[in-house]
């Protein structure tokens, strides 16, 4: 049960003075209860990729596998595929439409066809697991603050009940507070077993909370690894556009000084290293003679 | 589902050719004057003519005929339309009748000409934009209607309308595509169902679309107010407009062609 993606392409304008080659020869996969987070700088092919997983694009070659329905035209699949994965658009917000934030995250259940009597029972839960609470039902979600409107958009794609998350930049113009609680969201729904696919510019989430990440450079993948291994590419070959957070380039800079230091995007590890360091070593760090 | 991921009616393509470099001024006449020509025309011979005329002019401007004639499919239904009200509502002799309604051979032929006509005008509007930069289309008009801001005309003023409506062509079916991306990852059915259910559909879409719209205009309003616009008057320009002699020449060709093609159609029909 996961999504396979295999040597994919995608091209915008296909024939056109337009033509431009968005996605090229990428393959990965993803299970239920994993984490996979796609980086990648403005214009690598992200958003295309994304909205290759449920379906909303179909592959121009490769293939697309969701628990086994493979997603191409006329597939007698598709709709089942769009229900399985939930797809977070950047700035989701901007898709509400409802005079109410029930009716709003009601709109995904109904149209998949859940009866009238179920609904309330999924938006009650949806809203629950978004961090709302049943008191927002009646109100309209236009009068919502930014982060609260943000989690009736993740709210009303959760109502769909799907299998995967793929969210495109879901912390794109959030305050700290609002990204620290979208990104525990995002832990607590993995725990609960759905598969997360994150596409996003912030090394910084991606690295913390990622099984694996995929490095997109124009169109292509570049690596596919584990968070270090990731860190540690980044480190000796530089992607523009993507930038080490500042645990991870500080780490980078200690090694070069000293090489027993750990290369980390973990700063309690990196504390705790600098601290055994300062009391135990002669170090240029501390200028201390053993 | 195809999505908005297609050319449009009114999207520049940049190239680096003969047409794209003259002033846009010389191309908004240029294009009035085949215009008129075209509601002229009425011999078969003559529409072949300018069939000819449009694939040389695509050629002319490095653009893939195909890409042109794509460029009117979102007008097509109008002409065909048109063409059906003229199949049914042109007296003269009857080819078939059924009841009161009848299709006359006069009628037919009014449809195929006006279509084509109807073809042709959308045909050859749509290489001013494929070939002039939404900005620059704005400033020709402006310098082109500058004489009648005398008498009060709001030359400016339009203009500066029409680029915005221009620049947030492409901006809104952005847009409008993201959104009903977003919606049909819901589970929204744009496709399906009878015209009612189809219609109801695309409410999901219109709301947040509207929204945006209204939001953008009042940040645009906003940045504008913020740097001190205040409409054109002392206004310079950072690319100002300089008509050239190939403008002269290009304007008198056009010119001379459609002379030609219209005494040509008058000649043929006596």
């Amino acid at each position: 049960m996961s999504i396979i993606v295999e040597a994919l392409y995608h091209t915008y304008h296909p024939g056109t003075p337009l033509e431009t080659r968005a996605v090229e020869n990428i393959s990965f996969e993803c299970g239920r209860g994993e984490w996979l987070s796609v980086v990648g700088h403005t214009g690598s092919g992200k958003s295309t990729l994304a909205q290759h997983l449920n379906g909303i694009l179909l592959p121009e070659r490769g293939s697309v596998t969701i628990d086994g329905m493979e997603s191409r035209e006329k597939s007698p699949h598709l709709r089942e595929i769009r229900r399985s994965v939930g797809l977070v658009f950047q700035y989701p917000e901007q898709q509400l439409f409802a005079e109410s934030v029930f009716e709003e995250i009601a709109f995904a259940p109904r149209n998949w066809g859940v009866p009238e009597t179920g609904i309330p029972a999924i938006v009650s839960s949806s809203l629950s697991l978004a961090g709302l609470d049943e008191s927002y039902c009646a109100r309209s979600p236009f009068h919502l603050s930014g982060g609260e409107k943000r989690k009736v958009a993740i709210a009303s794609v959760l109502a769909g009940t799907p299998s995967y998350l793929v969210l495109d930049e879901p912390t794109a113009g959030l305050d700290s507070w609002s990204r620290k609680e979208l990104v525990s969201l995002l832990g607590r729904l993995k725990s609960e077993g759905l598969g997360i696919l994150l596409v996003t510019h912030d090394l910084d989430i991606a690295l913390q909370c990622s099984d694996s990440i995929l490095m997109l450079d124009h169109g292509r993948g570049i690596v596919n690894d584990t968070p270090q291994k990731v860190m540690e590419h980044l480190q000796s070959c530089p992607v523009p556009g993507l930038h080490l957070p500042e645990i991870a380039a500080l780490s980078s800079a200690l090694r070069r000084k000293e090489p027993s230091a750990p290369l980390t995007y973990d700063w309690k590890e990196l504390k705790r290293w600098i601290k055994n360091h300062a009391a135990t070593e002669a170090s240029p760090l501390t200028g201390r003679k053993s | 589902m195809k999505f908005l991921n297609h050319l449009t009616f009114g999207q520049y393509v940049p190239s680096e050719s003969a047409v794209h470099r003259l002033d846009p001024r010389c191309k908004i006449l240029s294009v009035m004057v085949l215009l008129t020509g075209i509601f002229l025309a009425s011999h078969p011979s003559v529409f072949a003519a300018w069939g000819c005329l449009l694939a040389a002019l695509a050629a002319l401007s490095n653009l893939p005929f195909r890409l042109v004639l794509r460029s009117a499919k979102p007008v097509l239904i109008l002409v065909f339309f048109t063409a059906i009200i003229h199949v049914f509502f042109t007296d003269g002799t009857p080819v078939v009748e059924f009841g009161f309604v009848s299709i006359t051979r006069e009628g037919i032929v009014a449809a195929v000409y006006m279509g084509l006509r109807l073809l042709f005008l959308v045909l050859f509007a749509s290489f001013l934009t494929l070939t002039t930069k939404p900005m620059e289309l704005a400033d020709g008009l402006e310098r082109l209607f500058s004489p009648l801001a005398r008498w009060g005309f709001p030359a400016h003023e339009l203009a500066m309308m029409m680029t915005i409506a221009l620049r947030f062509i492409p901006t809104l079916l952005d847009e409008t595509d993201r959104i009903m991306k977003a919606q049909l990852a819901r589970g929204a059915a744009f496709d399906r169902g009878n015209l009612w259910k189809r219609l109801k559909a695309f409410l999901p879409v219109l709301i947040p679309l509207f929204v945006i719209v209204f939001q953008r205009a009042e940040d645009l309003a906003t940045a504008m107010e913020a740097r001190c616009y205040r409409g054109g008057e002392g206004r310079t320009r950072m690319f100002p407009l300089r008509w050239k002699s190939s403008d002269t020449l290009a304007g008198l060709i056009v010119l001379g062609i459609v002379a030609g093609l219209v005494f040509g159609d008058r000649s043929l029909l006596s």
